[in-house]
């Protein structure tokens, strides 16, 4: 049973057509890279599966059940966390208030001492993984791009995800940064699918299992990441350099 | 520092919400002794009206403040439990244990189809939804003569309890409404500081993050919007009961707008921020309209200023004031 399964998936704005028949299946555990040309419809094709935009026509299958049309808290319940490629966080509130909100999902109903010392243990251990324990009394909004980069990660953690959608985590991070982040993706349980569009080709090729290309709205590739880096249409798409 | 320290270390933190509801507390304690030390009828009668519209301010608030919502027909809900307090006294009776839950429950129940259609847009087509909800109130209050009275208004019966007439003397009122405040008061910020309320800031902070973190977001919108609603029902039934008549145009814009208004000036978003707004305004319209009928130029003037200089209203203000203090803003 695949974790993620989209069939014939086909976006269209009127006369332009963003993606056109786009298959893809994602294996339990597989952590894959969506990668192409801006304008590809790698972003359209990441909404629709996180339940954003609907899709023209085809159908998407989270873990075996159809959940085309199905909204983000429901997709949320399926196990499927997401981060976003601008930061969506939570501006005036704490680091620590962030997480809280983002775990409190799973806490609904009255809180109790247990509850909240489960919440508490839970918000610690993500910040910890992070790396954001020292910065949990700074107000987001004083925070460098860096640290809000590595909340967002937080924030989808907090869900609890099976499948973890990464949109573009590393963009706009120095070097660095960017090394860090990786190092943390890489550290995320290898039970945990994952599926992520990302730019930076060190970063797909340190972390993906296999790679889809897409151009033009249409799938080019599709493959292991040595397959990807021979693939010669792939070299040109990015014109002319070798991955 | 590890996790547990950490945790150990956020449960010594002095608690914000505690020292507000203190400082809360005070206020409303200084209210209740002041009658007993003299305090003349027409303070009485005017701090009758601060907390009335203070209490309707606050409501707003939830919606405002908490989740980002810009409604411009809360007044609508004032009108709809203020006619009914009205409605259902002059036919059925003016018993208060009848009439205020009634008019509550009219202004909650209106507010579940309104609340439904308006949450489904946002931002500036959210504000001309509930506009237009309001100003068909408005409409219905003036057009529906037999019911309402039309532009001539409703005589409201005065609040009876087990047959006997209650509330007659402007003390009596005063702690009554003093009682009620306290209590919607005490209630709407617990209702803000729960998960609850913590989701409502999320959902005003970023939508499309809440959404992704499980949450349904048009739930919590139409019960914060319901839960403004009742609240605002409530101050509608004081404002009935402590003027004994209701008029179109308690349900009018211009209603909406000053209510709004109080919002803004006081500080959307903070707790007391209302509270300072709604006293700011009316205490200013008290003030200048003796010396002048352009008395809502000036109030004009200090909403721009507050605008442009300080967003966060005088609460905001207030706070930040505080937090330069304490050395916390860089």
């Amino acid at each position: 049973m695949a974790a993620v399964r989209a069939s014939r998936i086909s976006k269209s704005y009127g006369a332009f057509v963003a993606l056109k028949d786009v298959d893809l299946l994602v294996a339990p555990g597989e952590r894959r890279a969506i990668i192409g040309p801006n304008g590809a419809g790698k972003t359209t094709l990441f909404s629709i599966i996180a339940g954003q935009k609907q899709p023209t026509s085809g159908t998407i299958s989270i873990n075996g059940s159809e959940t085309t049309g199905a909204r983000p808290d429901q997709l949320w319940a399926r196990g499927l966390s997401r981060t976003f490629q601008r930061n969506q966080l939570f501006q005036n509130l704490t680091v620590w208030e962030n997480v809280e909100l983002a775990c409190s999902a799973h806490y609904r109903g009255f809180s109790t001492s247990v509850s909240r010392d489960a919440l508490e243990e839970e918000i610690g251990g993500i910040l910890e993984r992070v790396n954001l324990l020292g910065s949990h009394d700074v107000r987001v909004a004083n925070m460098a791009y860096g640290g809000q980069r590595q909340l967002e990660l937080a924030l989808a953690l907090a869900g609890r995800p099976k499948i973890l959608l990464l949109d573009e985590p590393t963009a706009g991070m120095s070097p660095a940064e960017t090394q860090a982040m990786l190092k943390m993706m890489i550290a995320l349980p290898r039970d945990m699918t994952i599926l992520i569009v990302e730019h930076d080709m060190d970063v797909v090729f340190s972390l993906a299992d296999r790679v889809m290309v897409l151009n033009l709205g249409e799938v080019l590739a599709d493959g292991t990441v040595q397959e990807i880096q021979n693939d010669k249409n792939v070299s040109e798409i990015y014109m002319g350099k070798a991955l | 520092m590890n996790v547990a320290e950490i945790i150990a270390q956020r449960r010594l933190a002095p608690s914000v919400p505690l020292r507000l509801l203190s400082a809360l507390g005070a206020v409303i304690a200084a209210l209740a002794v002041a009658p007993l030390l003299g305090m003349p009828q027409f303070v009485q009668a005017l701090i009758i009206e601060i907390l009335i519209f203070s209490l309707l301010a606050l409501s707003l608030n939830v919606l405002l403040g908490y989740t980002g919502l810009v409604s411009f027909g809360h007044a609508a809900f004032f009108a709809i439990s203020g006619y009914a307090v009205g409605i259902v006294g002059m036919h059925v009776g003016s018993d208060i244990l009848l009439t205020f839950p009634l008019a509550v429950l009219a202004a909650a129940l209106c507010a579940v189809p309104i609340g439904w259609l308006s949450i489904r847009l946002s931002g500036f087509y959210f504000l001309m939804i509930t506009f237009a909800f309001a100003q068909i109130v408005f409409v219905a209050s003036f057009r529906w003569k037999p019911v309402t009275g039309g532009s001539d208004g409703l005589l409201v019966p005065g609040a009876t309890l087990l047959g006997a007439p209650i509330l007659g003397s402007r003390e009596a009122f005063y702690y009554f409404v003093l009682a009620v405040f306290a209590i919607c008061a005490a209630v709407l910020y617990a209702v803000v500081i729960s998960r609850f309320g913590r989701t409502l800031v999320g959902i005003r902070e970023s939508t499309p993050r809440m959404r992704a973190l499980g949450y349904n977001v048009r739930r919590y919108k139409l019960a914060a919007f319901v839960i403004g609603a009742a609240f605002g029902g409530v101050a509608g039934v004081l404002n009935s009961l402590f003027n004994l008549f209701i008029a179109p145009e308690s349900a009018h814009w211009t209603q909406s707008a000053l209510v709004l208004v109080m919002v803004l000036i006081g500080g959307a978003g903070y707790f007391v921020g209302p509270i300072i707004g709604a006293a700011i305004v009316l205490l200013l319209q008290h003030w200048l309209s003796s010396y002048t009928e352009y008395w809502g130029l000036v109030l004009g003037i200090l909403f721009i200023v507050l605008i442009t200089g300080a967003r966060e209203g005088v609460a905001g203000l207030v706070m930040q004031g505080w937090a330069r203090m304490r050395g916390k803003v860089p």
